[in-house]
């Protein structure tokens, strides 16, 4: 849970530079030794559209309490180079508090960025680094920014090389490096803004929303997934390929996106919990094979990663404006599971759960993630074992036949049918995404659509989902609804209105389908203004909420494309307007 | 009696045929097929529920409900994808692909190049009667460029291509024609396409009887290579290029390096990773 | 030409054509069936029967025999396919009684005419004499199918001959 009360409870850094400066390396180092030390933190990342050598962002943010956004503001802006930086002004907002601390020989900063009130200081960061051989200014910034955060200079040498000494650094030679930008950061020690030292805690973990969302998947039982690269979902793919190879499973990569989800169900069919992973050009390719899957009834999980659309739209920046076609994006009336990560550690519960539901409702579950979620790295707990999660569990029908002719449809209390897996015998069916009698044979009558039509959404409608449909926190007439990673500034803002007087509700839904307007209800009795916030033009969740809810008293949308992250600034005006 | 029995698959073909009747026209070659793979399994002894036939959306795709084995009829074009992952899910089945060349060569065709070059083992059966029979007669990528209909009156004007030709050149390593009127011939191509351990592609026309009437001849016009089938790669693409698309037999058949992995017994157990992690 | 080397393999090849040419008609039977071909169904349905019971004939005669296992392949038909199946793509949406009943009598034809090239190529007296035998049998069926296309009533498959004036139809 995000407990940020006030700014000063964080501290932000943000790094730029360009043409292999090494910005994105130095802000990795930076999270992981102070969450070594005790720290929370996240750090994203924005870049040039170069493969190589453009310019470069790392932003990140340390905090005592578990970091679910960006601030409002930087504390510090490092500026290796000024190359094209004016290209980041708009996510680095920095303020008459922020620190710039600019190479010597860069040059002027932009004077966009200097506009910002922020003070600037210059350090000879090149020619420092020219002082010790094979030297780097990044890894001489590194040690001026571990002095002015108090973060012990050993342990920076510690996570630098063990990353570093892959590359062919010498480890006594970082050390040194380190030092001189140490050493010459005496000018600033009146300027020191770190956080206190963290007390000891238990078993933290740095792991980046993919990383999380792909050992969700591994831990719900997946072992097999089929894929085809698309930004930002590829590191995804890329981390799952190699652990599941050892967990006795296996990735493909396929020629398209349309085979990656094919192979999926086949692989499903075959009695495999299998997975995809991709963004939203590739899901919408998926269209008609999903509606396969629900059809046939065949487990699928689908992960996409949301970026900017619509088309190929900004491949690199997050937005939640998949939410309409992973609901309504399949032909017919075809019901599945649509649901939601809110934090990068809820990546892995919520592809977990996905699997798990997917394998026991027999139908596709669509796992919204998103660009900031999937490509932040974040220092959190290590996710524990909630209540509900555990390996997937499919209903088999260990001796079809038995009791008579095996129905592969067959009409179930609960919807749910078990299924023949291929090389039982006495179980053989032909699964169609032909419309079917019970047992599996093509049919276009209606009583037959109208049975499986019900079958397929009373599965769903009537499955209890427990406790992990949506996270509820805080309490008061005042509630905002939200998803996704728009969650984390949200979260951050409540916490500040709370410490200014006022009660504030936060509902944050992980299962958007099958709906649950019951229990919204319930979670909503008393609430008389709701605040909905969403990171899409066309106010997709607003409309998605008017559609299937019934939400209390007056309403209000706070809504924004991407690329920019939502800050919690903006919606802690919002609430403070409507108290 | 005195003489050894010779081992007997106690499996006939009647034992693959499942209740369902066919709704092939009168006079459509698929029956020759249809029962050509059942004649094939039950000389290979496989029982039925070891066999998944995959198909897409035609005519032939509807083989799969035709049959007692597993089956999945999918999407028009993505049999291939789909034979893939149940195969390495369950590297213990026999996957059989049922499709048309429609669906294999046009919509299918990005998977049907890549069917080919990743080599995983199946037997995909692409039954050719160079027309779309389903959706009311529509020129296919192996249909004639003057053939007249109503979605192209004159004809196309586009030449259909060798999709056995795109098979070899995609890096398959069985390619076959047979002729649906010959279902011992074909039944006996399916015996080795199914032992061969890798991707087996076996073309077979088979006359359209209600919307290419015309192809009733092709029985007249059809037959065996006179040359054994080659292991040379380079032999194999000159005898395809001189291929008149009315030879029946196997041209080319050679070992080539199987797909790699499938899902298996693991090495590590998720705690492993999960330390990777940690801070 | 067939060489035959003993009566085991020509009772397998006689079991062959008889086990096929079942199949075979219970398909027809079938197709006609699902198509809505009454008296054509009807009449491959009687062939199936009238087959069943060669099958069984052919039985008695194999008794306690080993017979080789030839697979369908390893036959050396004269044609493609075993003679006396109604061989793959020869039927037709409404054919006549006429016409059906010359698929059959070609059928018998053919299986006459294989019989016969085993006789004339055998060196074996005894599977001569055996294949003399079916051969004749065949000649019989084939004389039943003339006279019974003789019986046909003039006006039989008038029904056939008029034209389906509905257009093939899509389905998927």
């Amino acid at each position: 849970m995000n407990t940020l009360v006030s700014p000063m409870d964080s501290v932000a850094v943000a790094i730029v530079g360009s043409g292999g400066a090494g910005s994105i390396t130095a802000g990795s180092l930076l999270l992981e030794a102070a969450g070594r030390i005790g720290w929370y933190g996240l750090m994203t990342r924005s870049v040039g559209p170069q493969i190589r050598g453009g310019e470069a962002l790392a932003m990140v943010r340390l905090a005592g309490a578990p970091v679910g956004s960006h601030g409002d503001h930087f504390d510090v802006l490092l500026a290796l180079d000024w190359h094209n930086a004016d290209r980041f002004v708009d996510e680095v907002p920095l303020n008459a508090n922020s620190l710039i601390l600019a190479e010597a020989e860069a040059g002027e900063p932009p004077a966009v960025i200097m506009a910002s009130g922020a003070r600037l200081v210059t350090l000879p960061l090149e020619s420092l680094a020219e002082g010790v051989e094979e030297g780097r200014p990044n890894i001489v910034a590194l040690g001026v920014l571990a002095r002015l955060l108090a973060l012990p200079l050993d342990e920076l040498l510690i996570v630098a090389s063990r990353a570093l000494e892959r590359k062919g650094l010498d480890v006594d030679l970082l050390q040194e490096t380190l030092k001189t930008g140490y050493d010459a950061a005496e000018i600033l020690d009146d300027s020191i803004r770190a956080l206190p030292p963290a007390p000891a805690r238990g078993t933290r973990w740095r792991l980046t929303g993919n990383e999380a969302a792909a050992l969700g998947a591994l831990r719900g039982g997946v072992r097999f997934a089929a894929v085809y690269p698309i930004t930002p979902a590829t590191d995804l793919s890329e981390w799952l390929a190699v652990r599941l190879q050892r967990v006795g499973g296996h990735l493909i990569q396929a020629e398209d996106e349309i085979a990656a989800l094919n192979m999926v169900l086949g692989a499903s069919y075959g009695g495999i919990p299998s997975l995809t992973v991709t963004s939203g050009p590739g899901l919408a390719l998926m269209s008609e094979t999903l509606g396969l899957a629900v059809a046939a009834e065949v487990p699928a999980v689908v992960v996409n990663v949301m970026r900017g659309g619509p088309s190929t739209g900004i491949p690199t920046k997050s937005e939640q404006s998949d939410l309409n076609m992973a609901l309504y994006g399949l032909h017919g009336d075809a019901p599945h599971l649509v649901l939601a990560a809110n934090t990068v550690s809820d990546c892995l519960s919520a592809t977990q759960w996905a699997v798990q539901l997917a394998e026991a409702l027999q139908c596709p579950a669509i796992v919204l993630s998103d660009q900031f979620l999937g490509q932040s790295q974040a220092v959190c707990e290590q996710p524990v074992d909630h209540d509900g999660l555990g390996v997937a569990s499919r209903l088999v029908a260990v001796e079809p036949g038995s009791a008579g002719r095996y129905d592969r449809y067959a009409l179930t209390d609960n919807g749910i049918s078990p299924m023949a897996l291929p090389g039982t015998p006495g179980g053989q069916y032909t699964a169609d995404g032909l419309e079917h009698n019970a047992h599996g044979i093509p049919s276009s009558r209606a009583a037959d659509h109208r049975a499986q039509l019900d079958k397929r959404r009373d599965k769903l409608l009537h499955y209890d989902y427990g406790p992990l449909w949506a996270d509820e926190e805080g309490d008061g007439e005042l509630a905002v609804v939200v998803w996704g990673s728009a969650t984390g500034p949200v979260r951050e803002a409540a916490a500040r209105a709370r410490a200014q007087g006022l009660a504030v509700k936060v509902l944050s839904l992980r299962l958007l389908f099958p709906v649950q307007p019951t229990r919204l209800s319930a979670l909503l009795a008393g609430v008389q203004r709701v605040l909905v916030v969403e990171q899409s033009h066309s106010q997709q969740f607003y409309g998605y909420l008017k559609a299937h809810y019934a939400l209390p008293g007056e309403i209000r949308v706070l809504n924004q494309p991407g690329p920019l992250p939502i800050r919690p600034a903006a919606v802690l005006t919002q609430l403070l307007q409507w108290r | 009696m005195g003489k050894p029995q010779p081992i007997l698959s106690s499996l006939e073909a009647k034992d693959y045929k499942s209740t369902v009747k066919p709704i092939w026209c009168p006079g459509c070659g698929h029956f020759g097929i249809e029962s050509a793979l059942f004649r094939a399994l039950a000389h290979l002894g496989l029982p039925p529920e070891q066999v998944a036939v995959i198909s897409g959306i035609g005519c032939s795709s509807r083989l799969p409900a035709y049959t007692e084995c597993y089956g999945f009829h999918g999407i028009h074009g993505r049999a291939l994808p789909m034979a893939t992952g149940l195969k390495l899910a369950r590297p213990d089945l026999t996957v059989v692909v049922a499709s048309g060349d429609g669906d294999a060569f046009s919509i299918g065709g990005n998977h049907f190049i890549h069917a080919c070059r990743r080599n995983v083992d199946m037997t995909c059966i692409v039954m050719d009667n160079e027309v779309y029979g389903m959706t009311k007669g529509q020129p296919s990528p192996t249909t004639p460029p003057n053939w007249d209909c109503k979605i192209a009156p004159g004809g196309t004007g586009v030449s259909p291509f060798s999709p056995l030709m795109v098979a070899l050149a995609s890096g398959a390593g069985f390619i076959a024609r047979g002729f649906s009127g010959d279902r011992n011939g074909i039944a006996k191509m399916l015996v080795e396409a199914i032992r061969y351990p890798g991707f087996a592609l076996l073309q077979v026309l088979s006359p359209c009887v209600t919307f290419r009437p015309e192809e009733k001849d092709w029985r007249l016009q059809v037959h065996p290579s006179e040359l054994p089938t080659t292991a040379n790669w380079a032999e194999a693409t000159r005898r395809l290029a001189a291929d008149d698309g009315m030879t029946t037999g196997i041209f080319y058949k050679a070992e080539l390096p199987l797909y790699p992995a499938t899902v298996m017994e693991p090495i590590d157990q998720l705690n492993a990773i999960e330390t990777e992690l940690t801070l | 030409m067939t060489t035959l080397v003993t009566l085991e393999e020509l009772l397998a090849y006689a079991q062959t054509m008889e086990e096929e040419a079942v199949e075979r008609y219970q398909e027809l039977t079938d197709l006609m069936e699902v198509h809505h071909q009454k008296e054509i169904a009807q009449l491959f349905r009687t062939m199936a029967q009238i087959e069943s019971k060669h099958v069984d004939k052919v039985a008695g005669l194999v008794a306690d025999r080993d017979l080789p296992h030839l697979a369908p392949w390893e036959h050396q038909w004269l044609d493609a396919d075993s003679p006396e199946s109604v061989p793959i793509g020869q039927e037709r949406y409404q054919m006549s009684p006429q016409q059906a009943l010359l698929l059959v009598l070609g059928c018998e034809e053919r299986a006459r005419d294989f019989y016969q090239s085993v006789v004339d190529s055998s060196p074996d007296p005894a599977i001569r004499q055996m294949a003399a035998e079916f051969a004749e049998e065949e000649r019989q069926h084939a004389q039943l199918l003339r006279d019974w296309l003789a019986r046909l009533p003039p006006d039989a498959g008038k029904k056939a001959g008029r034209v389906d004036l509905d257009e093939p139809l899509a389905q998927d």
